[in-house]
């Protein structure tokens, strides 16, 4: 397994890679990406058992994981072709026609890794819940990982979601909120106040727990720490803190890097801040 | 036993006719065919939003409590773990009316089951006018339209108690996402219940050659009332039950019309969307041909009886009649 200072090098190419995706095709989300990095790189690096070379739908016995905020498909498909689920080369491809990498994660196209379509926000929890339930039918002991965003929370169908898994002692799944404090329109202070995300979870019946999801250490021994939680009659979420944007500075604390790409010269910026690895 | 309407003599024998011994729901027909799933496939497992006994999921429910999902009032938390639950290998089949099965899931069913290409059953009852007296918020009349506009979603909808047991049975064995629409209202049971269902499979009832009934669900046996009445009048008619919507059966269809060259189609629904354009799509692209629709026309349902409300809004047999006069007519007139 991967040691930690390979997990930070990679997390150096991936955000190499996301920039790069990003301005290639001129769309795309870079800044709820840029800032996952350090959760998707120890999830697959450190975390998650699975067979990349033998990618199937069913998944028994192994890990699974589940994009709820599909707009962050950079960074996944990046982590998915760094673990060798398919060739980098074809992160290319990324949003362009005829592509497998489509802008939003499908499995409509047959990309090894991705189990079900997200993008529009709010119905991962609901079917990581489901994965997690054909896993306890299954006797399948291994676990179920989810990721959404802290706008997603905004949807309805979460609550619903949360209010199942802890009633139905759902207690084989870890999910994961990237709480970046931005969306779309502004900050998630500006544009609806979700208050106290622990106490909200916590009174629905979930064990919680934080981390700053920006530094290695921690998100590993975190993530680490949540599967030794397992199994014990409550679904775990985790307040994951991190900047939106991260390792790019000028696109750090801000949701106007939610969704646009770089321009060439801005590439190279960033290409400048995130050095010492090579390119797909 | 029950006849079918009036008597009449003239021509009758030329026809096949249907009669029936007792009534019963199509509900009932999904539920039992649901028990004999439980029994009989273990990877079947059932989702409800607190509707277990509208469902009547309740016998499954109680024998196979370990395979029973109940989610409470969160019909989008049910069709995203129903999609959930076929990375594994479960074949889920979800229960609620038929409002909150498609219309009000609509984004969940399109990602995270049609898109996604699950192995999801999205079972749904009270569909159209017969539910009756809960009124317009409940009786969908737009649901095979939004369905069917769904790449690769099967949509079923059985004529009666038999039917839909056998339907239910069906869908388990085919892989992919399948809409089940069924309804309240005790029903006459005429279909054979030894037949098994072929998805994908219109069937004749009746040959005749003057005009084609095409007709799904309840108004099924609507379309053999007003057969028989037409036939009274010395009018043969084909009439087609139609329970698959989707994937469509173009070729039984067209070699009904190429033989009566006229159609009506029926159906407890909207005419946008339904049936009715589902036909009249396929006859406009390969044998264009006079069409008049049995179908609500651009309005909600209210309150009231089944009985009440399809004579109302015009689903009765002898509505299906006067269209298959007004659709004789038309054609007569284009030779
Ligand atoms: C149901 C739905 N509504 C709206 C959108 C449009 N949308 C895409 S991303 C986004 C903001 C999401 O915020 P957050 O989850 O915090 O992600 P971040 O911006 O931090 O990456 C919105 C509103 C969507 N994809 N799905
Ligand atoms: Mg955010």
């Amino acid at each position: 397994m991967a040691e930690l200072a390979d997990l930070k090098t990679l997390a150096t190419q991936v955000r190499r890679d996301i920039v790069r995706m990003v301005h290639g095709c001129q769309s795309g989300h870079p800044g709820g990406s840029l800032g996952c990095v350090e959760f998707m790189v120890a999830l697959y690096g450190k975390v998650m058992h699975y067979d990349a070379a033998n990618f199937d739908m069913d998944g028994k016995n192994e890990d699974l994981f589940f994009l709820s905020n599909g707009h962050i498909s950079p960074v996944w498909y990046s982590v998915l072709a760094r673990n060798g689920f398919f060739p980098v080369s074809e992160l290319s491809t990324f949003r362009k026609l005829n592509t497998r990498l489509q802008g939003h994660p499908t499995t409509h196209e047959g990309l090894p890794g991705v189990r079900v379509a997200s993008g529009s926000l709010g119905q991962g929890l609901s079917v990581a819940l489901g994965a997690a339930q054909a896993k306890k039918l299954n006797n399948d002991k291994s676990i179920v990982f989810s990721l959404h965003g802290d706008g997603e929370l905004q949807e309805g169908q979460i609550w619903e979601a949360a209010m199942y898994g802890a009633a139905h002692k759902v207690d084989n799944i870890i999910s994961t909120v990237d709480v970046n404090g931005q969306q779309i329109d502004g900050s998630t202070e500006q544009v609806l106040p979700m208050g106290n995300l622990r106490a909200k979870f916590e009174a629905f019946g979930w064990e919680v727990l934080d981390m700053n999801g920006n530094d290695m250490n921690e998100v590993v021994n975190t993530l680490l720490k949540a599967k030794t939680m397992t199994g014990k009659g409550k679904p775990i979420l985790i307040l994951m803190n991190t900047i939106m944007g991260n390792g790019v500075d000028f696109m750090m604390h801000t949701h106007k890097w939610h969704g646009i790409a770089p321009n060439d010269e801005q590439l190279q910026k960033a290409l400048e801040q995130l050095q010492e690895t090579s390119d797909y | 036993m029950e006849t079918l309407s009036e008597p009449n003599t003239i021509n009758k024998a030329a026809m096949k006719t249907y009669s029936f011994t007792e009534k019963k729901d199509t509900r009932s027909g999904f539920g039992a065919g649901l028990l004999e799933l439980g029994r009989t496939n273990p990877d079947v497992v059932a989702l409800c939003a607190d509707l277990t006994g509208s469902l009547k999921m309740d016998a499954f429910a109680k024998e196979f409590p370990d395979r029973f999902f109940q989610t409470g009032i969160a019909e989008a938390n049910m069709i995203g773990m129903a999609a959930g639950m076929t990375i594994g290998g479960k074949i889920p089949f979800t229960g609620t009316f038929a409002n909150f099965a498609t219309g009000r899931v609509y984004d969940q069913i399109r990602q995270s089951v049609a898109y996604s290409g699950k192995n999801v059953k999205i079972c749904a009852s009270h569909a159209g006018l017969t539910l009756g007296e809960d009124g317009a918020t409940h009786q969908i009349l737009e649901d095979i339209g939004m369905m069917r506009m769904l790449p690769h979603m099967t949509v079923i909808c059985p004529s009666d108690y038999n039917q839909t047991k056998a339907a239910t049975l069906a869908i388990a064995r085919h892989h992919g996402p399948v809409y089940l629409r069924f309804g309240r209202p005790s029903w006459p049971v005429f279909t054979d219940p030894n037949e098994e269902f072929i998805i994908g499979k219109a069937q004749v009832m009746t040959e005749g050659s003057d005009v084609t009934i095409i007709a799904t669900g309840h108004l099924v046996w609507k379309a053999l009332q007003a057969a028989e009445m037409l036939s009274g009048n010395g009018i043969t008619v084909e009439v087609i039950n139609m329970a698959t919507i989707k994937p469509f059966d173009g070729s039984t269809v067209l070699k009904s019309v190429m033989k009566t060259r006229c159609v009506v189609t029926a159906e407890e629904h909207q005419q946008n969307g339904g049936l009715g354009d589902a036909v009249a799509q396929f006859l406009a692209n390969n044998f264009p041909s006079p069409i008049e629709m049995v179908a609500v026309n651009d309005s909600f349902g209210e309150s009231g009886t089944p009985d009440q409300l399809l004579i109302k809004y015009g689903l009765d047999a002898p509505d299906i009649m006067q269209k298959a006069k007004k659709v004789l007519d038309r054609k007569t007139s284009q030779r």
